[in-house]
């Protein structure tokens, strides 16, 4: 079957993902590689052939065992105070002291028994209510109780991980959003779908996962080649990139206008960011600095702008060397020659499917203002199909509404945006939890129909009509905000 | 066409989308012969209609005219004649992501009310996977087969009239995902547990009600399900609009407070293109959040059976 994808054991060079508690962490399974995951070492041999989702205790010298299911032992002596009237915070309720547990832990003694000497120890734990209590348990669990689960990846897990990880590489797209938009954008097996994303290639990676291998997607990208850091995490089996293709957005308007040539297109994605950083280096550098706006950007805002930069000239500097090394070397020359009409091949394909005009959807999800990729890439879409715009901000999107409403050729145009909350659910402690994301992005969707260039004026008009009714308007124009 | 397959053009009895204008359209089953009236006249099926490509302007007899869309599950779900309160498309979204569903799974829900999940469901598992679903409401559960039938996705679904929290599902070891949306969800966990594959896999519950999900919780902990947990998906439409406020006056003149750059150095302006500063007044284009919306649908439990 094509959707196989990796079998529910745990395999030699799999792509897994590490759980503890709310924290992930993709991961390639290799043998005796050494993995640091939240202060703890280990090695992942001794997980290969277990189930997925299997959860492990980390003994010393860095081995998984798989966790037995113990009955909790603390019930015997169930004793609890009912306030906290009497509880005073002096410092000195437990008597273990901090080389005493370091000691133990140093003896490679089990997280479990760590907690429980500590339960024993603390002056204070018999007085504390029973939901104190549980709550106690569960800190100290969690700090000593060495374990990680190891789960398959899947879009919700990626999705989830990189939110909580690495949210300025996915422009902050919260997961409840990318949800949005693969259900908004009606993203199914036997689509033809056209994805522009700069979010590591996780967006990509959930349009595959959906699309199971059946259908073809063409990915836009900008600079010297499309980044698929997070696709990778997914572990596809190879099939699914049969039909994956790629088409760099420079090219994009002289597709659109007929004078699209692959004569000027060098093999390698390093090359091609090569000849565009000689030939309009300046351009090419401001396309690549975010365009933060703020007035006082987040340190986290100017950390990315510096790797970024970096990364840039760290990969030029690398290519230099690989091009003197290549005039000496003919071997090189000829495989680079056989790299690049692979690489013309594969572009020559996906200016093919993109000239049809016929795409089943577009997704958008990138660090540019959307508004020129919506207004050319639509183009290549069919009538009567949905596109999703995400956007970090919200304004952005307001003129993008209003030039798609300016350009026709769209209907049901919809800007939204969702919030996530999430519950604590226990017996008589249910509540919302005490945190929640301030912020997700911004959905534009709508769905594409046939374009009326004739009268395009005139429909604009009855549009504008349709869908804002001009009393409504006048009302909220009178408003006084 | 069919609600797992684009085509172009309409055909003899597919199911279209009449689209009037903003938030105002309704399906229609495409027939020979068939008439549709709208509020901008008539359209005759025979001639407006069937051959014509899907996104297309079609006249009406009154000169009005209309968009006619390809059906989607998203657009069923806006349209679908209620049998029951249904899910919309913000929580079905939320529920497929989580539940991890793709091509090839098999997804197992109870009940099928009227099939609004369903439809979202039976697309994203398509071509390969398939949905057993369960109505205890007889004339629900037929009513939800001849829609199957009609939208070309029978292949993919089979529904059973029994009682979920009873009889279970009807099949074992078998389902990727379980997802249920009825009044006492803790009483189908322990047939969830079978439904789903040795191997494990997700479920996921949605309840109005705090205490439905109190209980659930308790029912999936007691059949050893992991990774519970409960949230809350809501959603915010933005209406686009230009909004002028006005000046004060402050006794200056009018100049002068155009050539202070009122409307340049406030850093919210820059580059919008439609804060021009008229007599008085400054424009702006602003998303402004509906004046009522939907507070809260239901609360949506999700748990690992490992």
């Amino acid at each position: 079957a094509m959707e196989g994808g990796p079998s529910a054991r745990i395999r030699e060079g799999d792509c897994a993902v590490l759980k503890r508690d709310e924290v992930f962490k993709a991961v390639s399974v290799l043998r005796r590689r050494k993995i640091i995951f939240e202060k703890q070492w280990f090695y992942l041999d001794n997980a290969i052939g277990h189930i997925y989702g299997t959860t492990f205790e980390v003994t010393s010298g860095g081995n998984l065992q798989p966790k037995q299911e113990v009955e909790e032992t603390t019930t015997e002596t169930k004793e609890a105070g009912t306030d906290n009237r009497n509880i005073v915070d002096d410092g000195k309720s437990q008597k273990l002291t901090h080389d005493d547990i370091k000691a133990l832990k140093d003896k490679g003694i089990k997280g479990q028994e760590i907690v429980q000497q500590l339960i024993e120890n603390s002056t204070t734990f018999r007085d504390k209510t029973e939901f104190a209590q549980d709550k106690y348990i569960k800190k100290k669990k969690k700090k000593y109780e060495a374990v990680i689960t190891i789960v398959k990846p899947s879009t919700r897990i990626l999705s989830t991980m990189y939110y909580a990880r690495e949210p300025g590489k996915i422009n902050h797209l919260r997961y409840d959003t990318l949800a949005q938009m693969l259900t908004l954008g009606n993203i199914h097996a036997g689509n033809k779908m056209i994805v522009m994303e700069t979010c590591a290639g996780l967006v990509l990676g959930a349009v595959m996962e959906r699309m199971g291998g059946y259908g073809s997607i063409i990915q836009m990208y900008p600079g010297g080649g499309p980044v698929r850091a997070a696709t990778s995490c997914f572990g596809f089996p190879k099939p699914f990139f049969d039909n994956l293709h790629e088409f760099p957005l420079s090219k994009v308007q002289s597709l659109l206008s007929g004078t699209f040539t692959t004569e000027t297109l060098p093999a390698d994605p390093e090359d091609n960011a090569l000849v565009e950083e000689e030939s309009n280096g300046l351009s090419e550098e401001k396309q690549t600095s975010p365009q933060e706006t703020e007035e006082e950007p987040t340190t986290e805002a100017a950390m990315e702008i510096n790797t970024t930069e970096e990364q840039d000239t760290m990969d030029i500097n690398a290519e230099d060397v690989e091009f003197k090394d290549k005039k000496e070397n003919k071997e090189n020359v000829r495989e680079k020659q056989m790299k690049q009409w692979e690489r013309r091949r594969k572009l020559i394909e996906a200016a093919a499917l993109l000239r049809e005009k016929n795409a089943d959807g577009l997704i958008v999800a990138s660090k540019f203002h959307p508004t020129p990729l919506l207004l050319s890439l639509l183009e290549f879409v069919a009538p009567s199909r949905p596109f999703v715009v995400y956007c970090q901000y919200k304004e952005p999107l307001l003129e993008c509404y209003t030039k798609l409403r300016e350009r026709g050729g769209v209907v049901n145009l919809k800007l939204s945006e969702t919030w996530l909350r999430n519950y604590q659910v226990l017996p008589d402690r249910s509540h919302p939890k005490l945190t929640m994301s301030g912020g997700g992005g911004y959905l534009l969707s709508g769905i594409t129909v046939v374009l009326d260039k004739s009268k395009s004026d005139s429909s604009n008009s009855e549009a504008q009509k349709m869908e804002e009714p001009s009393s409504k308007r006048c009302k909220l124009q009178d408003l006084p905000c | 066409m069919s609600f797992v397959e684009y085509g172009d053009t309409i055909k003899d009895g597919d199911t279209a989308i009449v689209f009037l204008g903003h938030e105002s359209m309704f399906p229609v089953k495409v027939q020979h012969g068939t008439v549709t009236q709208t509020k901008y006249g008539v359209i005759r099926h025979s001639t407006d209609l069937i051959g014509k490509k899907y996104g297309s302007k079609v006249t009406c007899s009154k000169g009005g005219w209309v968009f006619i869309l390809h059906p989607t599950p998203e657009l069923w779900t806006m349209n679908l004649p209620h049998r029951t309160q249904i899910l919309y498309s913000t929580d079905i979204s939320i529920i497929t992501m989580m539940l991890e569903l793709k091509p090839g799974s098999i997804v197992c829900e109870s009940g099928t009310g009227s099939g609004s999940l369903s439809h979202a469901l039976i697309r994203t598992v398509a071509p390969t996977g398939h949905l057993y679903t369960v109505e205890f409401h007889q004339q629900r559960a037929e009513k939800a087969r001849e829609e199957f039938r009609e939208h070309g996705v029978e292949h993919l679904v089979t529904v059973t009239n029994q009682d979920v929290c009873k009889s279970g599902f009807g099949v074992s070891n078998i389902a990727d995902a379980v997802f249920l949306d009825i009044p006492s969800p803790w009483e189908a966990i322990g047939h969830a547990k079978s439904a789903l594959k040795a191997e494990g896999g997700r479920i996921c519950s949605f309840s109005p009600c705090i205490e439905q999900v109190q209980r659930t919780c308790l029912a999936l902990e007691e059949y050893g399900f992991t990774e519970i947990n409960t949230l809350e998906i809501l959603l915010r439409v933005y209406n686009v609009r230009t909004i002028s406020l006005q000046i004060p006056d402050l006794g200056k003149a009018a100049e002068d407070i155009s050539s202070t750059g009122f409307d340049s150095s406030s850093p919210s302006h820059q580059g919008s293109p439609c804060a021009n500063l008229q007599q008085g007044t400054v424009q702006f284009k602003s998303g402004v959040p509906l004046r009522e919306v939907v507070g809260h649908t239901g609360y949506l439990t999700f748990a690992t059976k490992s």
